[in-house]
């Protein structure tokens, strides 16, 4: 790989969110001048054609017959597939397929049409992605360091985390106090809410977004968009089976589960249990 | 050694007070029946609070290990639902003190248990496997979908008073005699 690699970003079955997310990456402008945008769909960049690039970012689901610069998307994204150095499936759709079609290697419940050369491909799933995470796979990649990937093709870096690692909740979380209303600072989001943060990959509490927040953090459930199964339905309703969480934390067996959350439940914890501006420690 | 000396005075303490209560028995009486010394009890258990305690925890224990058991066996919730009717009830029948201490002295006298064994400490190892029975049973889709303490409560509050009246005498017909009825109204009462 040269110095600067020449990167074609090509845009496929897409809302484009991945782009705009990355706009905000902090040291962006730093970034570009480390790279040849040979295309983009925003960003400045000469008119498409087919040509041999170091990395290929492909934003977007895959899908036949779809047209795309007068030709059909797929013939496109294999012909720039095969000449290219390394593929970054940027985002849930190029990852699983997402909202809108199939992904490069894994759909939600089968191989995608390139599992085959899965050794090239680097998975960034992510509703969109975090801005900072696809700067950190370039900034490796140009730094032609190695980067280690989980089962489904992501970098263990930023998908060995789970989305709860971090959380501002996890306090409730421990002691299983749930958030019985959307949007208040008080009480964990996992039981009533929806969140998917206890198994969903990613590191959007480690690394927070717009460098503050996260869904979570600001009240809102983690959607699991870093999951092959993404979108679920119902994203703000926790699935449950006699009133047991359908899905459990990564790493746990059911009955470890239960226990823990049992007798968290049976010493409760007084702060935790009242609006926090109304807890008096000198009651 | 020291752990069977230990169980031998569990299982004589869990005798007594099922059979005489809690608060009439004295440790001197469980030291009386074991053959031992009031002093040298106290080297097992620092008080009789804390042999409620242990013994919550083991009852709990042996019955959920039980639970367990039929848990991990590849049947269907319908058929869990017999074994383990099947079980409470022998163990009813074979080890009355067990159930006793648990429906007599656990149930009647929370005030004994409130520190340390609030809520679902001391008997986790038997709840925990009641909520892996259900949450199986609606995950195959054999149970319906409910709030766990409806179910739970229609579950053990049902055989817990069957066990009641086989205890008071008031059954006309061994316990036994019960249990394919039981399983039958319970199972039509939580299935999908």
């Amino acid at each position: 790989m040269p110095l600067k690699p020449n990167i074609i970003w090509i845009d496929a079955v897409g809302c484009n969110g991945c782009s705009h997310s990355f706009l905000n990456l902090p040291y962006l402008s730093s970034l570009l001048k480390k790279i040849n945008l040979l295309y983009h769909p925003i960003l400045d960049s000469e008119e498409f054609k087919i040509q041999k690039c170091n990395i290929l970012i492909i934003e977007g689901a895959l899908k036949e017959n779809f047209p795309k610069f007068d030709r059909n998307l797929m013939e496109i994204i294999e012909d720039l597939f095969i000449i290219s150095d390394k593929v970054i499936a940027l985002g849930s759709c190029a990852s699983f397929g997402g909202m809108f079609g199939e992904g490069l290697i894994f759909n939600k419940e089968s191989y995608g049409k390139f599992y085959s050369c899965k050794n090239k491909i680097i998975n960034l799933p992510g509703c969109p992605i975090h801005p900072e995470w696809l700067g950190y796979v370039l900034e490796m990649l140009i730094e032609k360091k190695e980067i280690l990937l989980d089962e489904e093709n992501r970098p263990k870096e930023l998908y060995s985390f789970v989305s709860h690692s971090g959380c501002v909740r996890n306090e409730y979380f421990d002691w299983k106090v749930d958030s019985e209303d959307f949007g208040s600072k008080e009480g964990c989001l996992f039981y009533n809410q929806g969140c998917q943060g206890p198994f969903t990959h990613s590191s959007c509490n480690k690394i927070l977004w717009n460098e503050v927040s996260s869904k979570p953090r600001a009240g809102t459930p983690c959607f699991g968009c870093t999951e092959r199964n993404f979108p679920k339905e119902n994203l703000f309703h926790t699935d449950t089976m006699m009133g047991i969480p359908a899905k459990i934390p990564l790493g746990v067996t059911k009955r470890a589960y239960l226990t823990l959350a049992g007798i968290a439940k049976s010493l409760k914890n007084e702060r935790l249990n009242k609006k926090l501006f109304e807890y008096n420690e000198y009651d | 050694m020291k752990e069977t000396k230990k169980e031998v005075i569990m299982k004589t303490a869990l005798t007594l007070f099922a059979k005489k209560g809690f608060y009439v028995t004295t440790i001197a009486d469980i030291a009386k029946e074991m053959g031992m010394s009031v002093g040298n009890m106290y080297n097992y258990f620092a008080s009789k609070e804390a042999l409620a305690k242990e013994l919550l925890l083991y009852t709990s224990r042996k019955f959920g290990d039980e639970i367990r058991k039929i848990n991990e066996q590849n049947i269907s919730s319908k058929e869990k639902i017999e074994k383990i009717i099947e079980l409470y009830f022998t163990m009813a029948v074979n080890e009355p003190e067990i159930v006793d201490y648990f429906m007599r002295v656990y149930l009647s006298n929370k005030e004994i248990f409130n520190n340390g064994c609030e809520g679902m400490l001391c008997v986790s190892a038997f709840v925990t496997e009641i909520m892996i029975f259900f949450e199986e049973g609606v995950r195959k889709k054999e149970l319906k979908n409910q709030d766990f303490f409806v179910a739970f409560g229609l579950f053990m509050g049902y055989i817990g008073g069957i066990v009641f009246l086989n205890n008071d005498g008031v059954l006309p017909k061994p316990l036994s005699e019960y249990a394919q009825d039981v399983s039958e109204n319970i199972y039509n009462a939580l299935k999908a």
